[in-house]
């Protein structure tokens, strides 16, 4: 495990000069982003052109609401709602199917950014079926959501072996890249990422939402339809950023960090954990700008720092 | 992070005024939310049932109003409640209409007139005049009659009365009427709710006339807040970005405005005239 100890792309105290010298291009699976952060899945991604248009704000690269073999129309409301420090839902993956969804993903490519297809299934077949429509569609990469904490399918990223056939599976039959999308209801997260990559994960997306619910006290009554939901925002990212942690000490794959990014130092304290790449999801609630905003605090960050490129400081809090 | 109103407010239901056979105000009072401009809406919800978007009707000192059809499962529940029962209220949501001055034409076609009351007491200060076109299919679906002509008190307002069947008022369609206005006289600006198509036909008229226009839309809500994605239409939220969507946005919206909507899957639902 070179990479745990050897921090050695790590340069310290360089000074870089100009601005506009600092790289924040990164390569996750031979997918290429032009900055680390990326729309989280769910958020959005339910359309083309508004995949499109979060391109233009700014994001590195967009993954798409979680596509299912057949339209789903989620849940009954309420599907969200607010808590301190963030939001529990429970849409239960509504999304209009994907031989629907191959036209938006045709809009969403005009955004020039990667266009990652979240995939979910109720079985493995469905998962593989997606996935090669999907790709038919000409989407880069394939995120397989394998751990929704109140759908079916998130049982799935609850059990090694059942994680290890998904993805096997799916990587038997895709040329492009296939992240697995982990969940941290689970007592040892690294046993599930060993899974995944065992199977030939090409990244690890960590993490989806934490199981959760809210009762209302003037009527007693669990608010969600569905009773339980996931819970998102700032109050997990102690949990993401452990995770993430976690994973980076077992795997050899990129991980994408995700789970209460608000601002740009959330993404440098990801990096460090020893993600590669970030996704944002509720954070989406402050508008579109969130992406340029994180992207400039990167990059004077790093000029401060004095490091030349972003991929230095993935990891870096692993060092000995 | 974000507002505290994201958490549904629980009230209690004050007053139920019966508007059509198919149509009931609800009143409850305004403590605890923040004061609703006219075009925002509420997420309402009903233990048990569901959650949907109603547009505020009746903006009070301390009192607010919603005016619900009944057009299926969530509806019937509002229309079953009774004075003293409780109703979860999250919001207000939206951006709510701009007011302009000079000469307004507003048509309301069908329960879109709820919306668009609050807004005329709100233009009654502004404007120079206001011209209503009240319109619906029938007489015993017409609603507002009596509460329109009460505040349209100026000399130079007008309420012009529309039904499809002729049961009430001129005889015809809203969009035709509207049309003819806006052909005959010159507005200077155009504010309307109801059936897609109705408004679609009229914002290309006041687009021929150069008549600036303001549509409340409806898509389908989940979060309310710009998060799912659920209400989009082009790259524009109808949560977030509208309801109220002006001429300038209209014209980058051609392909969906009166085209189609989608349904709670994403699938998109083509309108039907
Ligand atoms: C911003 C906005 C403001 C609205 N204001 C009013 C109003 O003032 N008065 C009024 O009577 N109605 C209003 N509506 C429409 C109202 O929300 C629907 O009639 C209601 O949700 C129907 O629910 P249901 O269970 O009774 O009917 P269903 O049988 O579930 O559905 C009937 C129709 O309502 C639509 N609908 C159902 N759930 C939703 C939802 N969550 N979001 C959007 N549409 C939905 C369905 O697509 C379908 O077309 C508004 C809608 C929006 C988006
Ligand atoms: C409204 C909403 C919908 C979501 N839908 C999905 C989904 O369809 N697929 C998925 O993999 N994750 C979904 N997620 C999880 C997010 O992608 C993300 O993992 C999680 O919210 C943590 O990140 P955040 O704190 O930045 O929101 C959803 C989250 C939210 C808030
Ligand atoms: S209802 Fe979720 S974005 Fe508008």
């Amino acid at each position: 495990m070179n990479k745990i100890y050897g921090i050695y792309k790590f340069k310290r105290g360089k000074d870089v000069g100009e601005f506009g010298m600092v790289s924040l291009a990164v390569d996750i699976a031979g997918v290429r982003l032009r900055n680390p952060t990326m729309l989280a899945s769910g958020i959005l991604g339910i359309s083309g052109k508004l995949l499109r248009k979060v391109a233009k704000a700014g994001a590195g690269a967009v993954v798409t609401k979680s596509v299912s073999l057949r339209p789903k129309p989620g849940y009954l409301n309420p599907t969200i709602i607010e808590v301190d420090c963030g939001f529990i839902n429970a849409m239960g993956l509504p999304n209009p199917g994907v031989d629907y969804f191959m036209k938006e993903v045709v809009i969403a490519k005009e955004g020039n950014v990667p266009v990652i297809a979240s995939v979910v299934g109720e079985r493995v077949e469905e998962f593989v079926e997606v996935a090669l429509k999907l790709e038919a569609a000409g989407v880069d990469a394939l995120e397989l959501n394998v751990s929704c904490p109140h759908a079916g399918a998130g049982l799935i990223g609850q059990n090694a072996e059942l994680t290890y056939e998904v993805v096997e599976a799916v990587k038997q039959k895709v040329k492009i890249p296939v992240f697995v999308k982990l969940t941290p209801n689970v007592t040892d997260i690294t046993e599930i990422a060993r899974a995944a990559t065992d199977a030939g994960a090409d990244a690890i997306t960590a993490i989806n939402t934490v199981k959760a619910m809210c009762i209302d006290i003037e009527t007693g009554r669990p608010i969600l339809s569905n009773v339980f939901g996931g819970l998102s925002g700032p109050a997990i990212k102690p949990i993401a950023i452990r995770c993430v942690y976690e994973i980076y000490r077992v795997v050899d794959v990129p991980i994408v960090g995700v789970g209460g990014i608000c601002k740009w130092q959330d993404v440098v304290e990801f990096l460090m954990a020893g993600a590669s790449a970030v996704q944002i999801g509720s954070g989406v609630i402050k508008g579109l700008s969130i992406f340029s905003e994180i992207t400039e605090g990167l990059k004077c960050f790093l000029e401060k720092k004095g490091y030349e490129d972003i991929n230095c400081i993935v990891g870096l809090a692993h060092r000995v | 992070m974000v507002t505290s109103m994201n958490y549904p407010r629980i009230v209690e239901v004050k007053e139920i005024v019966e508007e059509a056979y198919d149509v009931k105000s609800i009143f409850f009072s305004q403590r605890g939310l923040k004061k609703p401009k006219a075009g925002q809406f509420f997420m309402i919800w009903i233990p048990g049932i569901d959650e949907v978007p109603m547009s505020v009707s009746f903006i009070g000192e301390n009192e607010l109003g919603i005016t619900v059809k009944k057009v299926g499962e969530a509806t019937a529940a509002l229309h079953s409640l009774s004075v003293g029962d409780k109703i979860g209220v999250r919001g207000p949501f939206g951006n709510g209409f701009t007011l302009s001055d000079g000469d307004v034409l507003i048509v309301g076609g069908g329960i879109g007139i709820a919306p668009l009351y609050p807004l005329i007491m709100d233009l009654l200060n502004t404007t120079d005049s206001i011209t209503v076109v009240l319109a619906a299919k029938n007489n015993k679906m017409l609603i507002f009659l009596d509460k329109i002509s009460n505040i349209l008190r100026r000399e130079c307002d007008s309420l012009v009365v529309v039904t499809d069947d002729g049961s009430a008022g001129l005889r015809g369609l809203a969009s035709d009427i509207a049309a003819k206005l806006i052909e005959e006289k010159s507005y200077d600006h155009i504010y309307m709710c109801g059936p897609e198509i109705m408004m679609r036909k009229i914002f290309d008229k006041a687009e021929e006339k150069g008549v600036e226009v303001q549509a409340c839309l409806e898509r389908y809500m989940k979060c309310g807040i710009g998060l799912c994605g659920s209400c989009c239409i082009g790259e524009y939220l109808v949560c977030k970005d509208g309801p109220v969507f002006n001429s300038e946005i209209l014209r980058k919206l051609k392909d969906e405005f009166g085209v189609f909507k989608r349904d709670s899957s994403g699938l998109p639902i083509e309108f039907s005239s």
